[in-house]
């Protein structure tokens, strides 16, 4: 039964993927980036870690990805025109990206050929529950939190900042004088 | 909480029938409540042709929709455009999972506790699943090929994630002196104390206004104002998929009732009352029932009393008023359970 | 009961993605899409994260992906901030189109 439901998510996660890389309208890319956030987090709760996979669609697929759909409709971005070819002349980019995937799992492969690690023991209540969580996040990790508060503040500040419209000056209130001596 | 990994199928499948049946049938019945409290309260008679009391209004308004002519625009995101109306009942069918109808009932040789999902995340997931009913807005705003549709889908959706913090932080006070997320434990501690809405006033106000901008209910509906936008983000639907947003919004209006009925009024529980086994159940289901009900019935009653907000004044309302209200009240309710009153 | 899927498969799913993201990154020629490519590398290593947390049974992955899911959103804000204002000035987002490196 997990068997299967790992089966199904992994497979719905690399399915939508491959269509966050490939669709040539910007608006699917962001809907199919949806399908996988939401099929990992189902992956991070099966792995015993459900605060995460559910702060995961709180916010990635609640706010990160809405924003995004926001800024593709307001700028109005075209889905890419049937003639402009998506793949000219990037086929090394592609090559290297799989040769560093093959790596990667090699690299896993070798690891756990090569070494014995413990079994997994099986997920008890305490292993999952937030009270553990908590008290390591605001007793070991109560800096990094900090911290983070006070980088997400600064984003939004900077956010704001970078986005607004910059008042336009025009011609009544920035009209200068030309220079003494010049010619009329 | 029961052993998530092999859950027993058939008690999940018996809850969910509850659940889903309670907000299927809330639907129809809205649908009348809605028409004569609305005429109740503009002093005119409402539908009274059809059975009793217009009691079969809502099937002849179904029956409309059903054979109504159903117009795609033709220069549409076909797929967009069809699977908008889908995703407007998802938050309301997936976010009833969490929230308890009853104590736990001890039959069977085993403790079946009455929530589909006993899940320690509880509330967290509910806001999560909720979350996720900006898009249904959106795709429906951006696949009608339509300027009116887009500008009413922006307008619904950042309506929609601005009131959504003042929810959170609204419900994270409730959360604090239970120390717990499960809605269990949320319904216990009310039963032990008293009803959350007396300690948390501030905060079950700042719930109530900003439910009702979540479902864009007046005195919120600007996105789709008729008189505004034409319809707003369902300008370009008809017939069933018309009905499918309409279902929507009643469902999720009434997932949120539950929310808040479970957090500050105690749930499926009455004050002095402590029944067990399957008359608790039915009891509490039914308690449960009466509570969303008198939650609807607020619903429709600020509707056709106040009206409509602009869209800026929504916006202040949201992040100048409602947010800083439900900042001071997490801090006050923190302090109080530091302080042990709570 | 011991979980029948072993953790592996979760690391081999999570490189899996992130060598698909990072397709996605160097391909595109759409900021905004680039942009949901680095979002999938970013769940790709916390898929990663997690999977080392449950196999070493410590509350440590959780809770470095939780600061990544932080950095992630503070990150996409001011990203997606700079995209507009860039577009004011360029009208495109096509990045071949908005480079202004010599090379």
């Amino acid at each position: 039964m997990e068997t299967l439901t790992f089966l199904v998510f992994a497979a719905l996660a690399l399915g939508s993927a491959l269509v966050v890389v490939s669709h040539k309208n910007p608006v699917y890319s962001t809907i199919s980036l949806v399908v996988t956030l939401f099929a990992v987090a189902v992956l991070f709760v099966m792995l015993g870690a459900p605060f995460v996979g559910v702060l995961q669609v709180l916010i990635y697929t609640g706010a990160i990805v809405v924003l995004f759909l926001f800024v593709i409709m307001l700028l109005n971005l075209q889905p890419r025109s049937r003639d402009e070819s998506r793949l000219a002349g990037q086929g090394l980019q592609v090559v290297g990206a799989v040769i560093g995937g093959l790596i990667l799992w090699f690299l896993i492969f070798f690891a756990f050929a090569n070494s014995s690690f413990a079994a997994l023991k099986p997920l008890t209540a305490e292993m999952v529950s937030l009270k553990t969580l908590a008290r390591d996040l605001f007793t070991e990790y109560l800096l990094p939190f900090e911290i983070v508060g006070l980088l997400l503040l600064v984003a939004v500040i900077g956010a704001t900042v970078v986005a607004r419209k910059v008042p336009q000056a025009d011609a009544t209130t920035s009209y200068q004088k030309p220079p003494e001596g010049s010619e009329p | 909480m029961a052993d998530l990994a092999s859950p027993n199928l058939i008690d999940v499948a018996v809850k969910l029938a509850v659940m889903l049946g309670f907000v299927l049938t809330v639907v129809p019945v809205m649908v009348w409540v809605e028409r004569r409290g609305s005429a109740l309260i503009q002093d005119r008679p409402g539908p009274n042709r059809l059975g009793p009391f217009g009691l079969i209004q809502p099937l002849a308004d179904a029956l409309k929709f059903i054979f109504k002519e159903d117009v795609t625009p033709s220069a549409a995101d076909k797929p967009l455009y069809l699977l908008a109306p889908i995703l407007a009942l998802l938050p309301a069918f997936t976010t009833i999972v969490v929230i308890p109808f009853g104590p736990t009932l001890e039959a069977f040789g085993r403790s079946i506790p009455l929530v589909i999902a006993p899940a320690e995340t509880g509330v967290l997931m509910f806001l999560s699943l909720a979350s996720l009913g900006v898009y249904s807005l959106v795709l429906a705003g951006y696949g009608s090929n339509n300027k009116f549709s887009l500008l009413g889908a922006i307008r619904a959706s950042a309506q929609m994630i601005s009131y959504e913090l003042a929810l959170t932080l609204s419900v994270l006070a409730v959360v604090i002196p239970v120390s717990s997320f499960y809605l269990p434990d949320v319904v216990a501690y009310q039963q032990k104390h008293v009803w959350n809405v007396i300690p948390q006033i501030i905060g079950f106000v700042v719930f109530l206004i900003a439910s009702f901008a979540e479902t864009n209910r007046l005195p919120f509906d600007l996105p789709e104002a008729e008189s505004e936008l034409v319809a707003g983000f369902h300008t370009e639907y008809s017939a069933m998929r018309f009905a499918s947003f309409f279902m929507g919004e009643y469902a999720s209006m009434t997932a949120l009732s539950c929310l808040g009925v479970t957090l500050y009024f105690g749930g499926w529980s009455l004050p002095f009352v402590h029944l067990t086994g399957w008359i608790g159940a039915i009891v509490g289901l039914l308690v449960l029932v009466a509570k969303v009900g008198i939650a609807m019935a607020v619903f429709v009653w600020v509707r056709w009393t106040f009206p409509r907000f602009r869209y800026d004044q929504l916006m202040r309302l949201g992040w100048k008023v409602l947010l800083p209200l439900a900042i001071l009240n997490l801090l006050a309710v923190a302090a109080m359970t530091l302080a042990g009153w709570l | 009961m011991t979980p029948a899927v072993p953790v592996s498969w979760y690391l081999l799913l999570a490189a899996t993605l992130f060598a698909i993201g990072v397709v996605g990154a160097l391909t595109r020629r759409n900021g905004i899409s680039i942009f949901l490519s680095i979002e999938l590398m970013l769940n790709a290593a916390n898929l990663t994260l997690i999977a080392y947390s449950r196999m070493l049974d410590v509350h440590t992955g959780q809770l470095v992906v939780f600061f990544v899911l932080a950095v992630a959103a503070a990150e996409a804000a001011v990203g997606l901030a700079l995209f507009i204002a860039v577009f004011r000035q360029r009208h495109t987002i096509d990045l071949n189109r908005i480079n202004l490196m010599r090379w």
